[in-house]
């Protein structure tokens, strides 16, 4: 690729980016969130036109016009968000974009091409299965059988690791070892860096669009990669204080809830939580995290056993009255549940606290201290807009999570269940953000904090929970010698009896 | 090769807005025109004979606003109910429950009681008709997630075939010669006319306040803002702790009420008795829905859109004696509006430009 | 007893062929992630136009064909409004149907009451018809009782068995990923939306030109919508269609075996209405998870570039 360029609204994405790849080699390619990884591996595989620049392959130009082009020159590609139809079965899935499918009675016919396929690489996939009844694991094979089957020499992995378990991460490293040795490209997106130096060959690093750095692994380390990925030395150092936890704020006693998909996805949880304590609940996405934080929030009903606040049984009372009982939600999916898009700014801005005496009398909306209060939050979390009365559809995602993080947290809620709530976020905007949950931990608030960011848990949290299953794994101090194996436990491996925890 | 490309819109004005629909206008009368040149007749006479039909005269404007009450209330009611992205297509049915409560009412008690009781008395139990019919769909949408689209209509079905089993059966009036119908209503309850036409003011009144009444409510109360919660995006109104059976049932209540209150004018104001189903409406339930969407779901302009509107009907029943088409012709119009306006709002949201480039 | 019981099934059946064309359709149309609910619309063009052509052409299956040509016709202005231009698809379906009616309205407007002599001949199937009870319910119909239940099967063959239906079904369930797969998930839009116009409008020419022989206004009479309603009874599959099409055959006929009985005629014609509610009910009893609805049936589909 050479010298590509994209903008959106007037926004680099790629600016005169060169990379290229040869055969049996693993191309990393490193950046933060939003650094443009993903907008330059949807050109090469033909979703976006660069707005200049050229694509060769073996010295040919070439224009991609869309993925089938692509497809038909040989690359493959795994996106981040898995592009499978979760209602239908791995067969189907696979139907769906092999070039060779026949017209008439695809499924029986290629089935043998694929379970041929899948012995090769030892997938132990059952193709009958429903993509929702897989591990992410799995998900990501059929994905990666989608792709070798379309002949790709070139396979584009979109941070392939974000949603495997330390297990599940060493058999993709074996299997893409496998590919390589067979004499497939790979380029490899990433923003960790322990994975890059790990898999690949050659590394380039891009920041703000633009590459800012290349190198080949076994010549550099960690530290040089990760001053060029972030443009300074950046230590997240937030000195967090030790404090005395307070009194018991949320009690969760023996939860389960049922997940979307009509199975048990939160099994016999139970933990407290204490004023001026920041629980953190670590583990892999789509171990029942967010039916965990939906259930203690109301918006997700519980099966069987009890929530408590402040000794108060909140089990099951719907999300105002739990809002009212000072448990304030920044939900996982934002966009879903955060906002009403074509509402205004300021009415976004009480979604949850518009029937508050201090907004609403009677029947009535108070719009001045509405909007007042809008101000206010868009001050203080610096989100851009131009006015306030403004559609929030029309801010970037990064503003929006920005406003409704103002939302939640600046009215410092007796508990704040917050989930990923730096992801997506920039470096400055992290930093704040983590400082913040620090500050109303300090004033007396009591956090639950989930992430996959482990770096970010160990930073916050002062207790922290691994979460596998649905069920929980360990309850321990941060500063827990035990936890040298929280990869284990996130993956199902170690228990620690909550017996022991008791005397930690 | 001519290239076409589109993006997103930021900067949604009103004045733009109130373009796009003008323009929106425009194109579906060029189409109506072509649909009455190929049916055989000149489109600049039969439109131009729609109007002067309509607004050209001074019955014409009579008319014009007396058709223009039923649709103003049911248009209004239907702006809170789409702002919900409730579709409630059931005004028609909503409009005969609320005329055969109001006949209840009258009948029974006209006779004994002054004008400035049972009037206001005919309406209230019209707008307890309609507002019970409305809720039967939102507590089947929201308690069995039944598709409201399709409750409702059915419910229509099923009020014109009850409301025909009343007046052929036990309602049926000794003044009537054995057609279906009740006897008149006392002449206590009919509704007083601005003399020289069939305007019956008291309804026109009703149907200015709740278009007043509704605007408050939609953008002032809380009620207001969590019916535009639920309609933008009914995941966050979950999130929000908004109550949806309730939210429901008042929004619907509502809207069914101001068809009950249109159900009522027709019978206390025009018909003075509860007659065949398509005499009492004459598709003012369905008309209402392009009344509501040309006003964007705002309920102050529901009182234009329902004029102009009133006006096609009036103007459509002008060209069917002179031109000689048939009733349908103004469902035709109707639904050739309908369809540019929300193929507009594509050109409102978009920005479209033309690029000429060689490849 | 015997002759009414099987006279009433028999006429179960044709009552249940226009809706089993109609929510076939739709059916086909919903799996591509499209709600339309314009059938009755697009039902009634079809019916005028069959009767037009077949009156004045004297040949019925040339009226089949342009009633077919028609509904798909039409039917492209609702994939235009919902698919390329992304609007609301209730209320497009809503202007659809009051086009479809105002323009068959107007069309049928010098043919209303006149009766069509034209006949479609029964096609009896040899030595199945003489199979007791069964061979007169079943296999000596009009055509258009055999062609629907055809193409219900053929839409069930297309969606479960072939690539084409493993693209239709992805489009409706995960447009996106569907896309990403070089498959043109707008073509694929239109292309049910069409098929799915062409069904109904069949519909439509079965009930003018075989059932009723004659055109008037409103003789949809809300089949279109009862057909939408079947669509989410059948599950989105077009094999239970057909058993939920002739179930509501059925009781279209009951009303007129009812009437002797002195019911009133105006409650005996809510009953497919109330019927309809009632199964929608039953339905929602069920666990919405295994509904099967199409994950993505009626949002609009686009294509972002962020």
């Amino acid at each position: 690729m050479k010298a590509i360029s994209k903008s959106f609204h007037g926004i680099h994405a790629n600016q005169d980016i060169n990379l290229f790849v040869e055969s049996g080699e693993i191309l990393g390619l490193l950046g933060e969130n939003g650094a443009g990884k993903t907008t330059l591996m949807n050109i090469l595989y033909g979703l976006y036109q660069p707005d200049s620049g050229q694509i060769k392959i073996n010295d040919k130009t070439i224009r991609i016009n869309n993925p089938i082009e692509s497809i038909n020159h040989g690359i493959g590609m795994v996106h981040q968000h898995f592009m499978l139809v979760q209602n239908h079965s791995v067969i189907e899935n696979i139907a769906l974009g092999y070039k060779d499918t026949p017209f008439f009675f695809p499924k029986i016919k290629i089935k043998d091409k694929v379970e041929q396929f899948s012995r090769q690489f030892d997938f132990h996939i059952d193709i009958t299965k429903k993509i929702w009844q897989l591990s992410a694991g799995e998900q990501q094979r059929v994905e990666i059988i989608k792709a070798l089957l379309n002949g790709a020499d070139l396979l584009i992995l979109d941070e392939p690791t974000s949603v495997l378990t330390p297990l599940e991460i060493k058999e993709l490293i074996y299997i893409l070892r496998e590919m390589k040795a067979k004499g497939h490209m790979i380029i490899f997106i990433s923003h960790k860096l322990d994975e890059i130096m790990d898999i690949c060959d050659r590394v380039l690093v891009l920041q703000k669009g633009r590459i800012v750095g290349a190198a080949d692994t076994k010549d550099t380390d960690k530290k040089s990669l990760a001053r060029m990925m972030v443009g300074r030395d950046v230590v997240f150092n937030i000195n967090r204080e030790k404090l005395t936890k307070g009194k018991k704020t949320l009690s969760v006693e023996n939860i389960n809830v049922i997940g979307d998909k009509g199975l048990l996805a939160v099994k016999n949880i139970s933990f407290e939580l204490f004023k001026n304590e920041i629980f953190g609940i670590a583990g892999v996405s789509g171990n029942g995290q967010r039916e965990l934080a939906e259930a203690i929030t109301g918006i997700r009903p519980i099966l069987s056993g009890k929530v408590k606040m402040n000794g108060q049984d909140i089990t099951n009372k719907g999300p105002r009255h739990i809002y009212d009982n000072g448990v304030s939600h920044v939900p996982e999916e934002r966009i879903r549940f955060g906002i009403a898009p074509g509402l205004f700014l300021y009415d976004n801005a009480i979604l949850k606290q518009h029937h508050l005496k201090k907004f609403s009398q009677r029947y009535f909306l108070k719009y001045d201290q509405v909007k007042n209060h809008t101000k206010t939050i868009v001050k203080e979390f610096k989100v851009s807009t131009h006015s306030i009365n403004n559609q929030i559809r029309n801010l970037s995602g990064g503003n929006i999570q920005k406003l409704i993080l103002g939302r939640e947290i600046s009215e410092q809620p007796q508990l704040l269940v917050a989930s990923h709530p730096t992801y997506g976020l920039d470096v400055g905007a992290t930093e704040f953000l983590r400082k913040h949950l620090l500050e109303i931990r300090k004033q007396g608030s009591a956090v639950l904090l989930f992430s996959e960011d482990l770096e970010e848990i160990f930073e916050l949290c002062d207790r922290i929970a691994v979460i596998f299953n649905g069920e929980i794994m360990a309850v321990l101090d941060s500063d827990d010698k035990r936890f040298s194996d929280i990869g284990l436990m996130m993956a199902g491996s170690i228990r620690i009896d909550p017996m022991e925890k008791q005397e930690c | 090769m001519l290239k076409i490309k589109t993006t997103d819109r930021y900067d949604i004005t009103p004045l733009r807005s109130f373009m796009t629909n003008i323009l929106s206008l425009l194109a579906a009368l060029v189409v109506i025109s072509i649909i009455f040149l190929i049916a055989g007749v000149n489109p600049l006479f039969a439109i131009s004979e729609i109007f002067s039909g309509s607004f050209g005269t001074f019955y014409g404007i009579k008319e014009t606003i007396t058709k223009a009450i039923p649709l103003i209330l049911i248009g209004t009611g239907l702006t809170l109910a789409f702002r919900a992205k409730f579709w409630n297509i059931g005004a028609e049915g909503q409009m005969l429950m609320g005329a055969i409560f109001a006949t209840w009412t009258g009948l029974n008690f006209g006779g004994a009681l002054p004008s400035y009781i049972i009037v206001p008395l005919i309406f209230l139990a019209g707008f307890i008709g309609g507002g019970l019919w409305g809720i039967i769909p939102a507590i089947l949408k929201i308690k069995y997630s039944i598709n409201e689209v399709i409750s409702t209509l059915m419910l229509n079905y099923i009020c014109a075939e009850f409301l025909m089993m009343l007046i052929v059966g036990p309602w049926k009036g000794k003044t009537r010669f054995g057609f279906p119908g009740t006897d008149n209503l006392p002449d206590s309850a009919i509704l007083g006319l601005i003399p020289g036409s069939r305007i019956h003011y008291a309804t026109l009144i009703l149907a200015i306040i709740c278009a007043i009444v509704l605007s408050v409510i939609i953008y002032k109360t809380r009620f207001g803002y969590e019916v535009r919660v639920v309609g933008e995006n009914p995941d966050a109104g979950r999130y929000a702790g908004i109550n949806f059976l309730k939210t429901s049932l008042i929004l619907m209540a509502i809207s069914g009420g101001l068809a009950g209150f249109a159900g009522v004018g027709e019978l206390a104001g025009i018909h003075h008795y509860l007659g065949y189903p398509a005499s009492i409406s004459s598709g003012y339930g369905f008309t209402a829905i392009i009344v509501a969407w040309l006003a964007k779901l705002n309920p102050l302009y529901a009182v234009f859109s329902g004029i102009f509107f009133a006006g096609i009907l009036v103007g459509g029943d002008a060209i069917q004696i002179s031109l000689g088409l048939p009733a349908a012709t103004v469902q035709i119009v109707n639904g050739t509006l309908l369809i540019f306006l929300i193929m507009g709002d594509y050109f409102l949201n978009h920005k479209i430009t033309l690029k000429f480039s060689n490849k | 007893m015997e002759d009414i019981i099987i006279s009433t099934l028999q006429r179960a059946m044709v009552a249940g062929t226009p809706l089993l064309l109609a929510t076939t359709g739709e059916v086909i149309c919903e799996r591509s992630g499209i709600l339309n609910l314009g059938v009755e619309g697009v039902m009634s063009m079809g019916a005028v136009v069959a009767f037009i052509v077949t009156m004045t052409t004297g040949q019925p299956w040339l009226g089949v064909l342009a009633a077919l040509a028609s509904g798909m016709m039409f039917s492209i202005i609702h994939a235009f409004a919902s698919v390329t231009l992304q609007a609301n698809q209730v209320v497009s379906g809503l202007a659809m149907t009051m086009l479809g009616l105002g323009l068959s309205g107007m069309l049928g407007k010098p043919y209303v009451g006149k009766p069509l002599l034209i006949k479609m001949e029964d096609w009896v199937i040899p030595y199945l018809s003489d199979i007791p009870y069964l061979g007169k319910i079943l296999f000596s119909q009009g055509p258009f009782f055999y062609i629907a239940i055809f193409l219900a099967l053929a839409a069930w063959f297309l969606l479960e068995r072939t690539r084409l239906g493993i693209q239709i079904r992805s489009t409706g369930e995960n447009p996106k990923a569907t896309e990403t797969q070089g498959v043109n998930v707008f073509k694929l839009k239109y292309l049910s939306v069409i098929i799915g116009g062409g069904f109904s409008a069949l519909a439509g020419a079965h009930l003018s030109i075989s059932y009723s022989k004659s055109w008037i206004e409103g003789m949809t009479a809300g089949r279109g919508w009862i057909a939408i309603a079947l669509t989410i009874f059948a599950l989105w599959n077009p094999a239970r269609a057909i058993w939920a099409a002739f179930l509501f055959g059925g009781i279209f006929v009951v009303q007129y075996l009812l009437q002797p009985l002195g019911i009133s005629p105006n409650f005996l014609a809510m009953l497919p209405y109330i019927a309809t509610l009632l199964i929608l009910l039953l339905i929602s009893l069920k666990d919405p998870k295994k509904l099967n609805a199409p994950a993505m049936l009626g949002e609009p589909y686009k294509r972002s570039e962020r």
